[in-house]
């Protein structure tokens, strides 16, 4: 008998399905025993697949602090997804993971006042980060988050801000659309833009995950505020095939997303190859 | 220790090898071509410097299936398609073939270890054969591989004075001469010393033998950022022959196929070269042939350099030289990034 | 040659009448030669190579070179002119945007050839009077150049150029004997297992490289169907060994009617598959059913596969069984 093969994907199970936007579900999932798969960092991915469709990797969104199950914030894009977003509670999907080196929940970030600055399905891979230390809220100073969208329908996850989040102590949170919308009272404005006008102190430490432009200027507006590009996090997407540093295309420069990343400071980043 | 064994005789060795292992080794094709094959009697050795595909094939072959999934309604069942290798003997593998073993052990046996790839390494042993007659299109010791005294491998062994001289370098090698039995006599050194030496005086001549690979580790964004790139890549035909025939070439995709009994996963090679390499529902960060081009010879030269000490991933057997439609290889990237030119055509053909 | 070649480029150059020169850049070695654009005279004294090697159809280049501004002089050999007025007729080269300088060949060198024969270690080439002279590290060898040709280049189909703004050397005629069909007819005498087996034997080598389709004059797609993951195609290595000869009986069939019979597919072919022989097998079948018919030709021309009408054109399978047995 040979050893367990990570190219090899486990047995899950959907125990849930949530339709969080229009284009957004969110996925949760046990192994065929009931239980969690594997524990993660925040920060971590897993790879997803349905056999003869596809598989693709994804952010785990649940906090690792979550001991029943993991979920998956998924947007409908592409093949896989898709399809994804036509399956019902009860199917069993092939998990393999977790990958990637998460954000150092227990280094640079503990202590630290926190920034977590999301754009559209951005929100997904901070989630978990943002409920690990919601839940382990001694280790951490207070808790920023501005998040955006095009519109308030886009919003990902936006009954548990509203219910959980705005309500945490020394959480402080931040919502924005691109443009008025019936119904909307809140802030109406491009991620980067608010960013600005909240004229955030520099002592704290910013993440940011989004589309690559919202990233950009993000990280522009930040440094306009003051900001050091080695206090600034990140989270970057390429394509995958294997997740453990081996098939050769997510790589940036000499690092491979897959498993030196996905999350990167800004000045680890900026010393790359510009090509991602 | 050293044996040998008259060149007429190596069906005798194969044979004797075959009873425990499969043996596999270079065999002339039709078409002037040498191509690994499984020996049987009468396979005879190739003297062709090297096969078409490299020996990289045994390890991480064009495809390795993985797994087969059989889906019922909501329910999926995973059977493992991965089978422990069987031992086998790869003899008459060039130096420079065996040193991409090395290279590709770096990725494929770092934790997660590949299990497929492992269990081949461990299962198979490797005759590096010297190589008798260098060609233009070789620049092996460039990277420090020495043709003419093979380092690499379970045996080394020389073709000369109509003898086939075998060199233990490993136990595993120890005991796989052991098992040749009765055909092999001992030998004194002096025909190998002859032999290698008469390499090394080849070796010097070739075209090639000047050129070195930079250490450009510190200078990762100037040479990603060179402007040599746009011209390099400039007629590219975007084709996979290079990442194909290359033994260092590691990258590999992974794929479902419906074989109508369920749905297979395998994994295959894939190339840096396919402009789908890199593409997401988002797009791709390597829009033109140029960014491709350029990965796969930053892959290379600098950025597993970067990862592994300082070791390059080529080991200049020269096919890229030989395969490419358009003649463009590493050889002309690594001249142009230290600002040489190749030369010019000269007078009137 | 080359330096009528140079010169003439050089003239055209200095005369605006194009700003740069689609041609062959010398390699390392005699026979390594690289298409190239050059811009100046500078370039052209020090790299532009034209020899017994200059085996690149330029004619796929075009493509992309005439999109550009400005007017490309490009020197294309006759079977590369064949391959131009194709793609013309297909909208795919502008022609305003060619200067077409047609230049004279008589077949040109299999490097694998000289390989396949032993010589070894080659690092410079000459041609004397139909005698390529090669120096190796091991010592010069001479051998005819017609024995040492490409495979395309034995069975030529024409020597005439059909298509120039202005020619460099002689034009030819074409070839009416030219055997180009000898080895299909042998396949069609064959019995359908043993075609089948010669493919099989064939495409078993096959890498899925995609060599053969990247070169191809007449695989213009923007986006090929193997490279569409929707098709349920593979643009690689596919699980079932059966797809590498979907691939290449797919593309024999997408270019029925529009292959000239260039023959890159098979020069460039890492594994010396003779995939010429998949195109040929239609050019026949055409010739035969549909009357003589040369793709690129004439530009403008319609192959009979877009030419239907309904009176004179015999329904293949009503004309013969397929098969051989």
């Amino acid at each position: 008998m040979m050893q367990r093969e990570e190219l090899i994907p486990m047995l899950g199970q959907v125990t849930d399905i949530r339709q969080d936007t229009p284009d957004v579900k969110t996925f949760r999932v046990v192994g065929c025993d009931g239980k969690k798969l594997f524990e993660h960092i925040p920060g971590q991915c897993a790879m997803l697949s349905i056999p003869g469709v596809g598989e693709g990797m994804f952010s785990i969104t649940s906090s690792p602090t979550n001991e029943a199950y993991m979920e998956f914030s998924i947007k409908k894009c592409g093949c896989l997804t898709n399809y994804l977003h036509s399956i019902e509670v009860g199917q069993q999907i092939l998990v393999r993971g977790p990958y990637g080196n998460g954000f150092p929940v227990e280094g640079f970030f503990k202590g630290k006042d926190l920034l977590f600055i999301a754009g559209g399905i951005g929100l997904a891979p901070l989630r978990s980060v943002i409920n690990y230390c919601r839940d382990k809220r001694e280790n951490y100073g207070a808790l920023h988050i501005l998040y955006g969208s095009r519109s308030m329908d886009d919003l990902v996850d936006y009954q548990e801000i509203l219910n959980e989040w705005t309500r945490s102590p020394d959480t402080h949170v931040y919502l924005t659309i691109d443009r008025e919308q019936e119904g909307w009272d809140g802030h109406v404005g491009f991620v980067p833009n608010y960013v600005t006008e909240l004229n955030f102190p520099t002592t704290l430490v910013p993440v940011i995950c989004g589309p690559p432009i919202m990233i950009h200027f993000t990280l522009e507006n930040l440094k306009g505020l003051g900001f050091r590009e080695e206090q600034v996090w990140t989270t970057m997407e390429m394509r995958m095939k294997c997740g453990i540093g081996k098939c050769g295309r997510c790589n940036i420069g000499d690092q491979y997303v897959c498993k030196d990343g996905p999350v990167f400071s800004f000045d680890k980043l900026s010393a790359l190859p510009d090509e991602y | 220790m050293l044996y040998r064994i008259s060149c007429t005789e190596m069906d005798a060795l194969f044979a004797a090898l075959s009873e425990t292992k499969t043996v596999y080794l270079p065999a002339d094709r039709e078409d002037g071509q040498a191509s690994f094959v499984k020996w049987t009697e009468g396979t005879a050795l190739s003297n062709r410097l090297n096969t078409v595909r490299s020996a990289k094939d045994f390890f991480f072959p064009q495809i390795q299936p993985l797994a087969r999934f059989r889906r019922e309604g909501q329910k999926i069942e995973i059977t493992d398609l991965r089978e422990e290798s069987e031992d086998f003997v790869i003899f008459g593998a060039r130096a420079c073939d065996v040193r991409s073993f090395e290279i590709l052990d770096r990725v494929f046996l770092a934790d997660p270890v590949d299990t497929s790839y492992q269990t081949r390494r461990e299962h198979a042993a490797i005759v590096t054969m010297a190589c008798a007659r260098p060609e233009e299109t070789c620049f092996c010791t460039a990277f420090d591989i020495d043709p003419a005294k093979p380092a690499d491998g379970d045996v080394r062994a020389y073709i000369a004075d109509g003898y086939c001289y075998l060199e233990p370098l490993t136990e595993k090698g120890e005991t796989l001469l052991a098992g040749a039995g009765e055909c092999l006599e001992e030998s004194d050194g002096a025909a190998v010393e002859a032999e290698a030496g008469r390499i090394r005086a080849i070796l010097e001549k070739l075209p090639l033998a000047s050129l070195k690979p930079a250490d450009n580790r510190e200078k990762e964004l100037d040479v990603f950022n060179s402007p040599k790139w746009e011209e390099m890549a400039s007629h590219c035909l975007g084709c996979g022959a290079c990442t194909f025939v290359c033994p260092t070439c590691q990258c590999f995709d992974i794929n479902d196929f419906d074989s109508g009994h369920g749905i297979e996963r395998y994994r295959c090679w894939d190339s840096c070269m396919y402009h789908d390499f890199t593409l997401m529902a988002s797009g791709t960060p390597r829009l033109t042939q140029k960014e491709r081009f350029r990965q796969r010879f930053m892959h290379k030269l600098v950025y597993y350099p970067i990862r592994y000490d300082g070791v390059f991933s080529c080991v200049g057997c020269g096919r890229c030289l030989r395969k490419c439609p358009i003649n463009m290889n590493i050889v002309k990237v690594m001249k142009e990034l230290t600002g040489v030119r190749p030369a010019g055509a000269g007078e009137e053909a | 040659m080359q330096r009528e070649l140079i010169n003439r480029a050089r003239e055209l150059l200095a005369d605006g009448t194009v700003d740069r020169v689609l041609g062959w850049q010398a390699g390392q070695f005699a026979y390594d030669i690289t298409p190239a654009v050059f811009t100046d005279a500078g370039e052209l004294e020090a790299h532009f190579v034209y020899n017994e090697f200059c085996a690149d159809n330029l004619s796929k280049y075009l493509i992309k070179e005439s999109e550009k501004e400005g007017k490309v002089l490009a020197f294309l050999k006759p079977c590369d002119t064949y391959s131009f007025n194709q793609l013309v007729t297909e909208h795919r080269i502008r022609r305003e945007h060619v200067y077409v300088i047609g230049v004279e060949s008589y077949g040109k060198a299999d490097v694998e050839k000289l390989r396949a024969r032993g010589i070894s270690g080659i690092t410079g080439v000459e041609t004397v009077s139909g005698m390529l002279k090669v120096h190796t590290m091991y010592g010069d060898e001479s051998v005819p150049l017609n024995e040492v040709m490409l495979d395309r280049c034995l069975t030529c189909k024409s020597k005439k150029h059909v298509v120039y703004d202005e020619l460099i050397g002689e034009d030819g005629d074409v070839v009416a004997d030219s055997g180009r069909f000898d080895m299909v007819e042998k396949l069609e005498r064959m019995t359908a297992k043993e075609r089948f087996s010669f493919w099989q034997g064939e495409l078993s080598r096959c890498i899925r490289c995609n060599a053969c389709r990247n070169v191809c004059p007449a695989c213009t797609c923007e986006n090929c169907v193997f490279d569409n993951p929707g098709s349920g195609l593979q643009n690689r290595a596919a699980r079932d060994n059966f797809e590498e000869k979907l691939f290449h009986i797919i593309r024999a069939y997408h270019v029925a009617g529009r292959c000239t019979d260039c023959g890159e597919c098979s020069r460039v072919c890492p594994e010396h598959i003779p995939l010429h022989l998949l195109n040929r097998k239609f050019i026949k079948d055409f010739n035969e059913l549909y009357g003589p018919f040369q793709a690129g030709e004439v530009s403008g021309q319609m192959s009979p596969m877009c030419a239907y009408t309904e009176t004179a054109d015999p329904e293949a399978s009503v004309v013969r069984k397929g098969g051989a047995e």
